[in-house]
Parts: C-alpha cells; sequence; structure tokens
C-alpha cells in the first residue's frame, strides 16, 4: 500500500533504523552515566557503549578507534579539521586547495581563514563535477598543507577520484581532508586505500540521529594533529572537549554497523530504481542530468527540466512528495544552486532542477508514482511556459533582449 | 514555506493560460523577466476599439505565487480600460494572494508585465509609450 507523503531527500537527512533507536534507548533514562565518570558504575556502562560505537564506526571506513574523535556533526568536523590543520601546521604554511563545489561547512570555514591570513586556491570543476587532477596537482606549493575534497557531492551525487588526489598529495607531502558525509554508509570508504588523513562523517545522513558526527584523524604515516577548536576538559584525546552524546554516539555507531553489512545489498538495490527513475524522466523532452552518470551514488539523480522552473514543479507534488531544487526560489538567499551554477549550467538550468536522493526504504511502488506526479506537472508547467512555446517556435532563446527588472 | 490558498487555487487551476495573435493590432505583449532570474511572464490583452480589454492571455515560467501573479493579472485585465490596467499596483496583487515578504517581487513582475502589453499595444496603435516611475522594489 503506498503510503504518502514520499520521502525522496535522503541527501537532505534521513530518518533513524528503528534498530539505532532501540540501541539508543537505554542511554537516556538507564544507562545515563557521564562517559567521563571515571569513578562509578554509570561512567563505566557509558565508556564501554562509547567505546564500542568508537569500533563500529572505525571499522565502516577501517580505521583504528583511537583516530575517531566525536563531534556534534560534519560542519563542527570540517571545521576541526580545516581550522585545526591550518593552526597546527601554521610554520608549514598558510595554502589550502578546496574546491568549488564544496559545502558551505567547508567553503565557509576557508573564506573564514582567508580573514586570518590563509592562502585558499579555489579550483573550478569540470562540467561533470569532478576536478582535473593536473590543474589540482599544478596548485600545489611549497607552503601548501591541506587539500580539501569532498568524497561525494551532496547536490549531483558525483564521486571524487579521492585515491587519484591523495596519490598526488602524498606526492608532495601534503595533507588530505575530505567530508565524506554523503559517501559513508552509501559506497565503500576506506581510509587507508583511499589515502585520506582527515575525515569528516555524520550520523543523520545514514539512518542514524542528527547532532552527531566525527572526524577521523589519521594516527599513523603520517600522524596527524588539529588544534582543538572546543577547549574545555580535554575530552577526545584534548582535540574536542565536551561531555560526550552518549546516545548519540550509541546510534552513530548501531547506524555505521547497519551501514557496513546492508550498503551493498542497499546500493544495487537503489541502482536499479534510480536508474529507472532517471530513464523515465529523460524521456521528457529536454531533461538533462547534472553531473557525472558514471562516478556518482547509486541512489542520488539531479535533473534540469528545461522551459519550467524548480519551485514550481515541486508545488505540483510537494504535499506527496519530499523533494529539493537547485532553484533560487527554494533556497532562503534566491541564489540559483552554486554547485549547479559551477558545473557551467546557465542560470536557466539551474532554476529547473529537482534533486532525488532514494533510500533505504524507498520501493519501487513509490518511484512509480513519481515517475508518474513529475511527468504530469512537467508536462502541465510546460503548456503554462513561455519559455516552453518560444522552444517549440524554434525561437533563439540566446537573441531575446529581456526585460528583467 | 505555506502557500496561501489562493495562491493554490490559481496555480491548480490557472485562468487564462494561453496565447493571442501577437501579429494582431489590437493584441499587446508584455514580455518581461529573464530566465538567468528564474521568472518570465508573458502577458498579452485584446484589446476593442473602445480601449476596453476584451480578453487577456499568460504563460509564465517562475515558482507558484509567479504563476499566482500573473493569473491574477488576466483576470483583473479583463474588463477594464487600458488607461485603468495601467493603474494595477503590485501591492493590490501581494494582498489579494497573501504574499510573504520574499514573493513580493514575483507581484512587481507582474505589474511590469501589464504595463508592458499596454505600452506594445499603445505602439502598435501610433500612442505614444508611457513611462512609469521605477516602482520601489521590497
Amino acid at each position: 500500500m503506498l503510503q504518502l507523503p514520499i520521502y525522496l531527500d535522503h541527501n537532505a537527512t534521513t530518518p533513524c533504523d528503528p534498530r539505532v533507536v532501540e540501541a539508543m534507548l537505554p542511554y537516556f533514562t538507564q544507562a545515563f552515566g557521564n562517559a567521563a565518570s571515571r569513578n562509578h558504575p554509570f561512567g563505566w556502562q557509558a565508556e564501554e557503549a562509547v567505546d564500542y560505537a568508537r569500533e563500529q564506526v572505525a571499522q565502516l571506513i577501517g580505521a583504528d578507534p583511537k583516530e575517531i574523535i566525536f563531534t556534534s556533526g560534519a560542519t563542527e568536523a570540517d571545521n576541526l579539521a580545516i581550522k585545526g590543520v591550518f593552526e597546527m601546521y601554521a610554520t608549514k604554511g598558510n595554502h589550502i586547495i578546496t574546491c568549488n563545489i564544496e559545502h558551505k561547512a567547508v567553503l565557509d570555514t576557508c573564506k573564514h581563514l582567508e580573514k586570518e591570513g590563509a592562502e585558499i586556491t579555489y579550483l573550478t570543476v569540470k562540467p561533470n563535477g569532478l576536478v582535473d587532477l593536473q590543474e589540482l596537482e599544478a596548485a600545489i606549493r611549497p607552503n601548501t598543507i591541506l587539500i580539501a575534497l569532498m568524497y561525494a557531492n551532496n547536490e549531483i551525487g558525483t564521486v571524487m577520484p579521492m585515491q587519484e588526489i591523495s596519490r598526488i598529495a602524498r606526492k608532495h607531502g601534503v595533507l588530505v581532508f575530505s567530508d565524506a558525509t554523503q559517501a559513508i554508509g552509501k559506497i565503500p570508504v576506506d581510509v587507508n586505500k583511499d589515502g585520506i588523513d582527515l575525515m569528516a562523517m555524520t550520523a543523520h545522513k545514514m539512518y542514524g540521529p542528527k547532532g552527531i558526527g566525527a572526524l577521523y584523524v589519521r594516527r599513523k604515516n603520517p600522524r596527524v594533529k588539529v588544534t582543538a577548536q572546543m577547549d574545555g576538559g580535554g575530552h577526545e584525546r584534548g582535540m574536542r572537549s565536551g561531555t560526550l552524546n552518549v546516545p548519540g554516539i550509541v546510534g552513530f555507531g548501531k547506524a555505521c554497523e547497519l551501514c557496513r553489512l546492508e550498503m551493498e545489498s542497499d546500493a544495487q538495490r537503489l541502482g536499479v530504481l534510480r536508474d529507472k527513475l532517471e530513464a523515465a524522466l529523460l524521456g521528457l523532452e529536454e531533461a538533462y542530468v547534472n553531473g557525472d552518470r558514471d562516478h556518482r551514488l547509486p541512489h542520488v539523480s539531479n535533473i534540469s527540466f528545461k522551459y519550467v522552473e524548480g519551485e514550481g514543479l515541486l508545488m505540483g507534488f510537494n504535499k506527496e512528495i519530499a523533494l529539493s531544487s537547485g532553484s533560487a526560489c527554494t533556497s532562503a538567499s534566491l541564489e540559483p544552486s552554486y554547485v549547479l551554477k559551477a558545473l557551467g549550467l546557465g542560470d536557466d538550468l539551474a532554476h529547473s532542477s529537482l534533486r532525488f536522493g532514494l533510500g533505504r526504504y524507498t520501493t519501487e511502488e513509490q518511484i512509480d508514482y513519481t515517475i508518474a506526479q513529475v511527468s504530469r506537472t512537467v508536462t502541465k508547467l510546460r503548456e503554462m511556459s513561455p519559455l516552453w512555446e518560444m522552444y517549440k517556435e524554434g525561437v533563439d532563446m540566446d537573441s531575446v533582449a529581456w526585460q528583467a527588472h | 514555506m505555506a502557500y496561501s490558498d489562493k495562491v493554490l487555487e490559481h496555480y491548480n487551476n490557472p485562468k487564462n493560460v494561453g496565447t493571442l495573435d501577437k501579429s494582431k493590432n489590437n493584441v499587446g505583449t508584455g514580455l518581461v523577466g529573464a530566465p538567468e532570474c528564474g521568472d518570465v511572464m508573458r502577458l498579452q490583452i485584446e484589446v476593442g476599439d473602445d480601449g476596453t480589454i476584451r480578453d487577456a492571455k499568460f504563460k509564465t515560467f517562475g515558482c507558484g505565487s509567479a504563476i499566482a501573479s500573473s493569473s491574477l493579472a488576466t483576470e483583473w485585465l479583463k474588463g477594464k480600460n487600458i488607461e485603468e490596467a495601467i493603474k494595477i499596483d503590485n501591492m493590490e496583487i501581494v494582498e489579494e494572494l497573501n504574499l510573504p515578504p520574499v514573493k513580493i517581487h514575483c507581484s512587481v513582475l507582474a505589474e511590469d508585465a501589464i504595463k508592458a502589453a499596454v505600452n506594445d499595444y499603445r505602439k502598435k496603435n501610433g500612442l505614444p509609450e508611457l513611462t512609469f516611475e521605477e516602482s520601489i522594489v521590497h
């Protein structure tokens, strides 16, 4: 039985897996101790739960538990990694390389550091959303201390060539940081195989609770250190102070374990559904997938429907289907998606985009319903669009003198 | 953002979607906005010999509020004289549709479209085009 509304915005957040919630519950009212309370069973119980969760997180990414620093989420982990490295390695240099489709948590942190004397290179991605490896290598200087490139992009789902990136970085003795928020638990990520020195993760994108994440910080080959951004008590090996969110950590650990076990079958199943959705929607004339279609997460599709606007599209079915759009009208700033613009898409295609993020509980029935609703709405709005009419008449829209207000 | 019932009504059952023959002398066409801005409205009016707007049609590329603003505009235009038409103020559209502040610019564009359509008609019929004071955009 198809239950509405359908949720297809898993890149924004995910529901908690019931097994995650079950694992967390005892730590609210029964085993509620502070993990730093060393002198009684309440504390020991909490500490044991945290240790176990740390192992579960580490196992998902091929790391050692000692390399996991718990934070309030990926945004905090991004801040800790970038600011922490900048401050710790200040004598070595002040140059950081990143790219123009990173999450705001990385971009805004870099902008902040520029005011503190950092030199930042924002690489321009290719139209398919991937960095040019030669450009990356050419950007490295003697004073480069960090390369910060996201593992998978949240809007278009493209996956960066992390192994090649880290090979280049190692050649020049530069640390690699990756915001892997969208990739963890969806595709195999291994900090050693992928050559990553610091990595940000969050629970709420992988069927865990909001408000908890982690920064992976390498301890061997090389040993990496970050200057703490949260002071007070020296928790997490002095890198992140603050009482540990035990229930959140337990949930995060459980979420990681479930992903490790179910990731492969989920990815396969969702890949098929995503491809079905994409093929059907591309069948509507003038529909385009944004970002590379091969180097991409299996459950994401970002499609522009030319000549209709994204918010208008969403209104056709947003009470029944949850999606997001790169249109200016859907953003608080009234700017179209900077990620889509970075791909070289015209603004009009950025305004016309829909992002589909499938998830663990997505069914084929939901996909079929979505195909029908989206198709119906695109068709209806095209009948109301002066641009569609002009296109059909063969008008060259680049030659029109638009009168913007 | 919750849409007002009136915006939803215009979106689900838009009034006067369509195209008039722009080559006819008694048809005025206003095309405003730009694809890069995410808002393009085309408003057309068919004017009788006595200056009364007999028919109005629109097509819009834009969000629900933009669609509703232009749909409402065509409803209001029918039966009005072209002198009265240019007096339609965007804040009247805002009030009627309960547009939130972030969507006021949609109503401004609709007002621009009306004026552009009237001016196009005037130009085609040997009347001088009117100039309007730049409206204050919120």
